[in-house]
């Protein structure tokens, strides 16, 4: 196991930053030279992905967080066929992103698809899904939505049923109202639980690559960070960017996450 | 009382349709219209017939995805079972460092690493090879493995090995008929959560393998998708959604009693 751990792992990390530091392309021999490769940085096309993909995660995350910690509530107490209920909203957490991205491609596209048989009926005519930049993030957060809500939701729901019920009926006696029990005792007491998910889907979103290379491909200016990894390894045929674009997408992560972790934890004093 | 539970009710099964209707709805077009009796009505197989056919066949596409997912399923069940034992009873130079550094890997996603592991995997001859895919994708299971495995041991009472140590076990031995027993649920779950990942890959593939021969299901499927322009065969591609899921969908059903406990209990609460 440690040897597979320091083969895949350990030393590509080192040469991910010795290759950026080199003019190195698909083929051939490289060269070292030094900072050139960060200039990725500031290439126009990049900045844009750059936005795309910021706006993305920040709409997805809300979105997405939102409608699954409500499945959450619904599903977390045990009555007849919750069971089933449970299920059928994870289910699509088991169908993979790519076959996700595939099908809901066909939804969007097929004309007699439910999605745009309904749209016709109520009279809103036909709706291109993926015809410009908006449309394209809007369909694209409501895919993601149905593929990962019953994942969140599962995660969320065993926050929610770790915490004592005697708490909620002392808060109860109290005189609370529900609204005042839901922020007063759930959320504080599930903070682990949304920092948990909030870091899995904020990574994750920043990470993007599925669903947009294959609904798009890019276009209407939908590239992420990774897409735009892609193309300067594998359309520019030039490594050495890619892994600069690599290497600062790896810090900035590292440094959303250690701060969305130290944000969630001072909270909670 | 009894509004409220119809009202849950009600909410659930209108969200479980909204859940359902995009599966249902490709499967049953999958087999049912025009394109999947070639013309006539009603239904048909047609759709499957030329998924089949297409490029170098749907056989090779399954058997290359087969041989991805049982590399990483095995390589990730015996690491992290071996691995997550040591961890949690043996003591050894470098433990925690190893631990650490395992989990880092959930640190550091693995799109950001994926240009490295190309030039790599061409070092030690593993580029487009279903092998490399299947080891990048076990690597990518052992931190949540071994988290996992590692609780799961730890929750097993040692007095079960000691007894069996006593009885004339070696470790070797009481690892494998008493405490693999008792570990079997995170086992299952590793292994599930390892068989969902690699089969539904697709970054990695794409990057990794250049030949078509050696394509997987997913990769071959978005060849179809975006292959010729202008005119993409629908009825193929959901016979190949269909075909892609349904794995997927049947394994989880069968084993979810293990996922959602493993899920819930070894990788939440350790």
């Amino acid at each position: 196991m440690a040897a597979l751990v320091v083969v895949l792992f350990v030393i590509p990390l080192v040469l991910m930053v010795w290759m950026s530091v080199n003019h190195w392309p698909l083929l051939g021999a490289s060269t070292p030279n030094g900072v050139e490769n960060y200039q990725a940085l500031k290439d126009p096309l990049f900045l844009r992905a750059v936005w795309f993909t910021v706006k993305y995660t920040a709409v997805t995350t809300v979105v997405l967080g939102l409608i699954a910690f409500g499945l959450a509530l619904l599903v977390q107490r045990d009555r007849r066929v919750v069971g089933a209920f449970r299920t059928i909203f994870f289910l699509p957490s088991a169908v993979g992103l790519a076959s996700t991205t595939l099908l809901f491609y066909l939804l969007f596209n097929a004309d007699a698809s439910p999605l745009n048989e309904l749209v016709r009926f109520l009279g809103i005519g036909d709706v291109d899904w993926l015809g410009s930049n908006g449309s394209t993030l809007g369909s694209t957060v409501g895919m993601i939505t149905w593929r990962f809500a019953g994942f969140y939701m599962l995660i969320l729901m065993t926050g929610l049923q770790s915490i004592d019920p005697e708490l909620y009926e002392a808060a109860r006696i109290d005189g609370a109202g529900r609204w005042q029990i839901m922020w007063r005792v759930t959320l504080p007491l599930l903070r682990p639980t949304l920092a948990l998910t909030m870091v899995l889907s904020v990574t994750g979103s920043l990470l993007a690559f599925d669903q947009f290379f294959i609904l798009t491909g890019g276009r209407h200016d939908t590239a992420t960070v990774v897409i735009d990894i892609y193309r300067e390894a594998f359309l520019s045929q030039d490594l050495g960017r890619a892994a600069a674009v690599s290497v600062a997408t790896l810090a900035v992560l590292i440094v959303v996450n250690v701060a969305q972790l130290r944000l969630i934890r001072r909270e909670g004093r | 009382m009894f509004r409220r539970n119809a009202g849950f009710y009600v909410t659930s099964a209108a969200l479980a349709v909204l859940f359902l209707l995009p599966l249902l709805w490709t499967a049953y077009s999958s087999v049912h219209g025009r394109q999947a009796t070639a013309g006539g009505q009603g239904f048909g197989a047609d759709n499957y017939r030329r998924l089949a056919d297409y490029g170098i066949g749907l056989g090779t596409y399954l058997y290359n995805t087969t041989v991805v997912a049982v590399v990483a399923v095995t390589v990730t069940v015996v690491t992290t079972t071996l691995g997550g034992f040591a961890m949690a009873r043996l003591a050894f130079p470098g433990r925690n460092l190893l631990f650490l550094v395992t989990l880092s890997i959930l640190m550091v996603p693995y799109t950001t690493i994926l240009i490295p592991l190309y030039i790599l995997l061409g070092w030690i001859g593993l580029q487009n090879s279903l092998v490399g895919v299947g080891l990048v994708m076990a690597v990518l299971q052992l931190p949540f493995g071994l988290f996992m495995m590692r609780n799961s041991f730890e929750a097993l009472p040692v007095e079960l090995e000691e007894a069996a140590l006593i009885d004339g076990c070696t470790v070797g031995g009481a690892l494998r008929r008493v405490l693999l027993r008792g570990a079997l649920p995170g086992i299952v779950t590793i292994a599930l959560f390892s068989f969902l990942a690699s089969w539904n890959e697709f970054v990695a593939p794409l990057i990794f393998l250049t030949d078509g021969a050696k394509f997987t299901l997913p990769l071959a499927l978005f060849n179809l998708q975006s292959g010729n322009f202008g005119s993409v065969d629908f009825g193929a591609l959901q016979a190949g959604v269909v075909t892609s899921a349904l794995p997927c969908v049947a394994v989880f059903l069968l084993l979810q009693r293990y996922y959602v406990r493993g899920f819930t209990t070894g990788a939440l609460k350790g």
